[in-house]
C-alpha cells in the first residue's frame, strides 16, 4: 500500500500536460543560488501588487520573466497582455513569526503560469520539507501549517494548494486561461528593487521590458492603508479578491453580481441586488448588500464564512480574513 | 511508461486503496484525461474531502458501477463549493453513480455543450434540511442538456436545476424532499416529461428572473409528468426566490413566456395545481429593464388534476394572499393566474392579443381562478372566460 501511493507519485510527476513542463521548479532556472532564498537570476522581475488576493495569510513573492527581447505593452485598464513565452512565478510562504518578516519561513508552493502558444497553463509546484525543491503535482494537496502571527498568538492553517483545475476556477476569462494581478492599477507604486526603490511601472519601462507606459495612470489604493478613504480600499478590496470570478466573463457571471471596480455603486455590485442561486450561502438574508446594515448583507455574511459550501471566494482560502471582513462591514455601515 | 501509468491509475481507482490516495488518484485522472476517454469508478463508498473537477476536456465519460454502488460521499467535504465541477467542456457524459452530501452544489456544470447525466443519484442523506446544499444536479450556461433516469433528493433549493442554458430534456427522473423537485429558470427550450416530483415543496417550476446573463426563458414544455403530494414545508434559506414558493404547489410558472402544460397528473396539492404568475408577485423591485416579468403564451391543458377540499396550509406570504384576500374557502381551484397583464400586448378590449394568451383547457377537474392582482385581489374571479381559449402550441424544440 504505501509504495502504490509513492508509484503513483512517481506517476505523477512523468505527466506532461501538451508541451513538456519540469517536473522540478529548479529546472525553470528562474532563481540563482540556493532555490530558497527566491533571488531572481538576471532577466526575472520581481513584482509587487498594491492590493493583493487574501490566500490564508499566506506572503507572496511574484516574478514576470519575459521572454528574451519582447517586451509587454501597457494598458492603463486590464492585466497585462504578456506575450507567448512568458513566465510568471507566485511562491506563496509563511513567515514563522509575522512580526519578524525577515525572519525564517516556509515556503509552501511556487504556481508557475506559463504563456504557451495554446495559452496559459497553470502549474502548481510544492515545496518539500527541506526547502530545498518544489515539485510538480497535478492534483495539488494539502498541509499542515504552523506560525505565529501579527499579535504573536501561534495560528494554525490547513494550508491548501489548488489542483490544476481548481487554478482555472479564478483564472478564467471567456473559458480561457489569464493572469488576474498585474494590471497598471495594481503595480502603479514603488518597490524595493535590487538597485533601490523605484516605480515598478516606470522600471519596466526604463528597462524596455513594457512599452507605451502612460505618464497618468491609474493606480489602486492599498485595502490596509486606513489613510486612504473607505470607499477606494473597498473598491481594491473586493476588485482582487472578487472580481476574477465576479465579472460579466468570469466563472461567476451566472450570478449576475459583479465586483469589479467599475460596477461600484450599481446593482450589479450587490447593491440591494437578490441573490440567485445562493442557496444557504444566503444566510437567510434577502440582499447582497443592504445600505448601513452589513449583519443583513449576503457580502459580509459570506466573506465572514469558513463552511466550504457558504464561503466566498470559494476557492483559495479556509479562514475568515479578518482584517477584509472588517473593511466591508465600516464601508457597508457608512453607506445610506 | 505511460502504459504502466495507465495500469496504476487503474489499480490506484480499486476500493482497496485508502480514501485519500483514491480521492487523488481520480482528480488526476480528470485532469490528465485525453479527449475520448472513458473514467470508470470503482463500485464503493468513497469518502471525498474536496471537489473533484473536469475542465475543459472534450468527449469525456465518467462512469460507476452502478446508482446506489459507486458512491462519492462529501460529507467531511473540507475544500470547494460542490461535489463535482465541470467547466468549459464538451461531449460530457456522468452516469451510473451516486453523490451525496456535498457542502454546496452535487454537480455543477457550467460552459459544457452536449451534457448527458444518466442514472445519477444525487442526494443529501440527512432529510430536508436549509443546510444541505442548493442543488443536486446543476447545470448552467450549458447547451444541449440531457438528464435521463436520474433521482435527486433533498435540495434546499431544486433537486434537478437548469438555469440559463439552451435545449435541455429531462425525463425519467424523480425528485423528492427538495424544495423545488425540477426547475428551468431563464432557460430556453426545454422539454420536461415523464419524471415523478413528489413530496417536495414544489413539483416542477419554471421561472424567469431578473439581473442575469441569459436573460429570457422560454419554449418550454412539461408533459406526461407525474406531480403529487408536493405539500412539504417550504425549508429554503431566506433570500432565495424559491423560498418564496407555497408548499402544496404541482407546478409554478414565474414570468415565463411560450410554456405548455400537458398530459400531466397534477394531484393532491393543497395550495395550488398550476400557479401562472408574473414577477410582481414576489414583491422585489425590478431594477432590471431588459427584463420581462410577464408570462405570456401559455397554455394548460389535457392534464388530470385531483384535489381534496381543504383550505390552503397558513404558512408564507402565498398563504395569507389565498386566506385573506383570495377567500377559495375549502373548494381551492386548481390552476390559477395572477392577471397582472402587459398593456403593450393587448388589444382593445384590455385583453392579450391572441399570440400572448393564457389558455386553460380540456383538463380532467379543471377548476380555474384570475386573482386581479392587479387591482389588489377585487375581482377574483372563478372559471373566466378569457382563460377560456386554444392557441398555437409551443413548437417541437431542437430534441
Amino acid at each position: 500500500m504505501r509504495y502504490l501511493g509513492f508509484i503513483l507519485l512517481l506517476g505523477l510527476f512523468s505527466y506532461q500536460p501538451g508541451p513538456k513542463f519540469p517536473s522540478k521548479l529548479s529546472e525553470y532556472g528562474l532563481f540563482e543560488g540556493e532555490l530558497k532564498n527566491q533571488l531572481p537570476h538576471s532577466g526575472v522581475t520581481p513584482y509587487e501588487l498594491i492590493s493583493p488576493l487574501f490566500s490564508d495569510y499566506a506572503h507572496k513573492l511574484r516574478f514576470v520573466q519575459l521572454p528574451s527581447g519582447k517586451s509587454v505593452a501597457y494598458n492603463p485598464d486590464s492585466v497585462f497582455q504578456f506575450p507567448v513565452g512568458t513566465r510568471i512565478a507566485k511562491t506563496f510562504y509563511y513567515p514563522m513569526d509575522e512580526r519578524k518578516p525577515n525572519g525564517s519561513r516556509r515556503l509552501m508552493e511556487t504556481r508557475i503560469l506559463s504563456h504557451e502558444p495554446t495559452g496559459w497553463v497553470a502549474l502548481p509546484y510544492i515545496w518539500n520539507e527541506e526547502q530545498t525543491e518544489a515539485y510538480l503535482e497535478v492534483a495539488g494537496g494539502t498541509s499542515l501549517v504552523e506560525f505565529k502571527n501579527q499579535q504573536g498568538k501561534k495560528q494554525q492553517v490547513n494550508y491548501v494548494v489548488p489542483n490544476v483545475n481548481q487554478c482555472k476556477g479564478c483564472h478564467e476569462r471567456d473559458g480561457k486561461m489569464t493572469p488576474i494581478g498585474p494590471s497598471a492599477r495594481q503595480m502603479n507604486a514603488s518597490m524595493q528593487f535590487a538597485h533601490g526603490n523605484e516605480n515598478q511601472l516606470d522600471y519596466w519601462s526604463r528597462t524596455n521590458q513594457m512599452r507605451d507606459v502612460a505618464t497618468s495612470r491609474p493606480q489602486f489604493v492599498s485595502y490596509i492603508d486606513e489613510s486612504a478613504s473607505l470607499n477606494e480600499r473597498v473598491k481594491a478590496y473586493l476588485d482582487i479578491n472578487c472580481a476574477h470570478c465576479h465579472n460579466p466573463k468570469g466563472p461567476a457571471k451566472s450570478s449576475g453580481l459583479f465586483l469589479d471596480y467599475r460596477y461600484y455603486g450599481t446593482t450589479a455590485y450587490g447593491m440591494m441586488k437578490s441573490p440567485v442561486a445562493a442557496g444557504r450561502g444566503s444566510g437567510g438574508l434577502q440582499y447582497d448588500i443592504v445600505a448601513g446594515k452589513p449583519a443583513e448583507s449576503i457580502l459580509h455574511y459570506r466573506m465572514n464564512s469558513h463552511d466550504p459550501g457558504v464561503m466566498m471566494p470559494e476557492l483559495g482560502r479556509s479562514i475568515v480574513h479578518q482584517e477584509g471582513v472588517a473593511l466591508i462591514r465600516e464601508w457597508i455601515k457608512s453607506l445610506n | 511508461m505511460k502504459y504502466i501509468f495507465v495500469l496504476l491509475l487503474f489499480i490506484g481507482l480499486s476500493p482497496v486503496m485508502g480514501q485519500a490516495q483514491f480521492e487523488k488518484a481520480l482528480q488526476t485522472q480528470l485532469i490528465l484525461a485525453t479527449d475520448g476517454d472513458v473514467i470508470e469508478v470503482e463500485a464503493g463508498n468513497f469518502q471525498i474531502s474536496g471537489s473533484l473537477s473536469l475542465e475543459g476536456k472534450k468527449k469525456i465519460t465518467i462512469r460507476g458501477k452502478g446508482m446506489d454502488k459507486t458512491v462519492l460521499n462529501f460529507k467531511n467535504q473540507k475544500t470547494g463549493a460542490e461535489g463535482i465541477k465541470i467547466t468549459n467542456c464538451e461531449n460530457i457524459i456522468l452516469e451510473d453513480l451516486t453523490v451525496q452530501d456535498s457542502k454546496g452544489d452535487l454537480i455543477k456544470t457550467m460552459h459544457v455543450k452536449d451534457i448527458i447525466f444518466r442514472r445519477i443519484k444525487a442526494e443529501w442523506t440527512g432529510g430536508p434540511k436549509p443546510q444541505n446544499g442548493s442543488y443536486a444536479l446543476y447545470p448552467v450556461l450549458c447547451t444541449n442538456i440531457l438528464i435521463d433516469s436520474c433521482i435527486a433528493i433533498g435540495a434546499s433549493d431544486a433537486g434537478i436545476y437548469v438555469g440559463q442554458s439552451k435545449n435541455i430534456e429531462i425525463k425519467n427522473c424523480t425528485a423528492y424532499q427538495n424544495v423545488a423537485g425540477i426547475e428551468i429558470e431563464n432557460s430556453i427550450y426545454a422539454d420536461v416529461h415523464h419524471n415523478h416530483a413528489y413530496g417536495n415543496t414544489g413539483g416542477i417550476l419554471v421561472f424567469d428572473l431578473p439581473d442575469l446573463i441569459q436573460k429570457k426563458g422560454g419554449f418550454v414544455k412539461v408533459h406526461d409528468n407525474l406531480i403529487e403530494d408536493n405539500n412539504l414545508s417550504n425549508f429554503a434559506p431566506k433570500g432565495n426566490i424559491v423560498g418564496k414558493v407555497p408548499r402544496g404547489t404541482g407546478m409554478l410558472i414565474l414570468a415565463t413566456s411560450n410554456v405548455d402544460i400537458f398530459d400531466n397528473k397534477i394531484l393532491n396539492h393543497r395550495t395550488v395545481g398550476v400557479g401562472i404568475i408574473s414577477y410582481f408577485m414576489a414583491e422585489i423591485a425590478i431594477k432590471d429593464k431588459e427584463y420581462d416579468p410577464y408570462p405570456t403564451a401559455i397554455s394548460v391543458y389535457k392534464n388530470t388534476f385531483e384535489r381534496r377540499l381543504g383550505r390552503v396550509p397558513l404558512e408564507g406570504r402565498f398563504a395569507q394572499i389565498y386566506r385573506f384576500k383570495l377567500r377559495f374557502g375549502r373548494n381551492v381551484p386548481q390552476i390559477v393566474y395572477d392577471g397582472i397583464l402587459d398593456s403593450t400586448r393587448c388589444g382593445s378590449d384590455g385583453q392579450y392579443l391572441p399570440q400572448h394568451r393564457i389558455c386553460v383547457h380540456q383538463n380532467l377537474n379543471q377548476s380555474v381562478a384570475n386573482m386581479d392582482a392587479e387591482h389588489d385581489f377585487k375581482n377574483v374571479r372563478r372559471n373566466p372566460k378569457e382563460l377560456d381559449c386554444v392557441q398555437e402550441y409551443v413548437k417541437s424544440n431542437q430534441f
